[in-house]
């Protein structure tokens, strides 16, 4: 073989560049699911909720979350009658100022509420599994994705534990695991969705308050309920694509 | 070749360039993740190491394999929607570590060696070992956690104050809990609402 010196130059990077390729071989896949049939998302019918705090419960066996933070939580909402001094002066808009509590979480429920003027309501919370979430985007690392499969996802060995992720999350959905010292945040016990469970706080909810929902099956009754319900996500200003749906969303919930 | 008359400078520097770049090839192939890039900017590896996390929760479909009975008495009831695990808890819960059993020397030894760091206690496995039951919950507090008055309920879900409501007595006295209707009439069991 006679190669001149320019011959030499141009073959050895594209040499490189194909041994590369050849090394990294290709993908496994999972012989019973196919991540790109489906699209996961989750449904919470708020009339549904008692407030028993048995997802955050579960949340927290399933998934091993330490004592004071949480993956899933939820808050109660007390929004007062229009609230008036003496002179008639209205004092405070129960619409943007509502009163919110979750001791704990929720985790142990919450005490009696005894005031029974003005609208109580729980809000459970969670990652929201936005499609187009700025919690990923600001990762400078790569340790964060959506997945093909719309489940928003970290990758515990490639993150720095920087909390920039903490930070950009819309919802105050993420933390740094005080141990693990790393990004934590709920992931759609995809360990489960992936073996045709539904998540631990959905199999726990007693009441069918919240719903796994994969909008890629058309057989999903998630359809149907879109349809016909008043059904909202939180902050649709931020153009998040949030995938977490609220029945009956009272708009005072920030 | 007249046009490359003094240019073995050049020539040097390109070499230079060429290394340069197959040395940054080498070190990326050793230090980029293989599966980097497989779905987008990430590990794609990742994915699967997540699906590995162990469940806790084996879901009521895994119960009602065995416990048949207890399923069709439930769906006849009021509790039909309210699955297994919703009250006895994750069946694949760990054990408290005092009741974890002790590996023998032969297991230690060879955790000493293959792991020497402690490795996480076993999950529970009641569908293996149907001796190893999950919690039998204390209905004073398990219904009280749903079923305790409150004005933030919604008005249509059965609520209660335990204290004026049973007048101390279990629960389970009246209603059993995987077909809550009244076993006994009101009257008779001295309370109601």
């Amino acid at each position: 073989m006679n190669l001149s010196r320019r011959q030499m130059l141009i073959l050895l990077p594209a040499a490189a560049v194909a041994w590369k390729s050849v090394l990294a071989g290709s993908p496994e896949e999972s012989p019973n699911y196919k991540m790109t049939d489906h699209w996961w998302g989750m449904l919470i019918d708020i009339p549904k909720c008692i407030g028993c705090g048995n997802c955050v419960r579960a949340c927290a066996t399933e998934n091993d979350v330490p004592d004071g933070y949480f993956r899933t939580w939820v808050e109660r909402y007390h929004r007062s009658d229009w609230p008036m001094n003496e002179s008639g002066e209205v004092t405070a808009n129960p619409l943007i100022v509502p009163e919110v509590i979750s001791p704990d979480g929720g985790k142990e429920g919450f005490p009696a509420a005894t005031d029974e003027s003005g609208k109580y309501f729980f809000v459970p919370k969670m990652c929201n599994h936005c499609a187009d979430s700025p919690c990923t985007q600001v990762c400078p690392v790569g340790a964060t994705f959506i997945s093909p499969d719309g489940v928003v996802l970290v990758d515990q060995k490639y993150c720095l534990g920087c909390a920039y992720c903490v930070q950009a999350c819309p919802y105050g959905c993420r933390y740094v695991h005080p141990t693990k010292e790393v990004a934590d945040k709920c992931t759609l016990c995809y360990h489960r969705i992936t073996q045709g469970l539904t998540t631990a706080c959905c199999e726990a909810c007693p009441t069918g308050a919240r719903q796994l929902v994969d909008l890629k099956n058309p057989n999903d009754p998630i359809h149907e309920f879109l349809k016909t319900h008043s059904v909202q996500v939180l902050k649709p200003q931020m153009a998040t694509g949030a995938k977490l749906f609220y029945n009956d969303l009272d708009g005072s919930v920030r | 070749m007249s046009i490359f008359k003094d240019a073995g400078h050049l020539f040097r520097f390109a070499g230079l360039f060429v290394l340069a770049f197959l040395v940054f090839l080498v070190v990326r192939h050793y230090v980029v993740p293989k599966s980097f890039g497989q779905y987008g900017h990430y590990r794609g590896a990742a994915i699967g190491e997540i699906a590995q996390h162990p469940a806790k929760f084996a879901g009521h479909e895994a119960c009602e394999t065995c416990h048949s009975d207890v399923a069709d008495k439930k769906k006849a009831g009021k509790h039909a929607h309210v699955n297994c695990e919703a009250c006895h808890g994750a069946i694949f819960e760990r054990l408290p570590v005092a009741e974890q059993p002790k590996p023998n020397l032969f297991q230690r030894a060879v955790a000493l060696v293959v792991h020497p760091l402690p490795s996480d206690p076993p999950l529970l496995r009641h569908a293996e070992d149907p001796t190893v039951k999950p919690v039998l919950p204390d209905t004073a507090v398990l219904c009280a956690s749903c079923h305790t008055a409150s004005a933030a309920k919604p008005k249509g879900f059965p609520q209660v104050v335990p204290a004026e409501h049973s007048n101390g007595m279990p629960c389970e006295t009246c209603h059993q809990p995987h077909s809550p209707g009244m076993a006994t009439p009101v009257a008779a069991a001295g309370g109601a609402k």
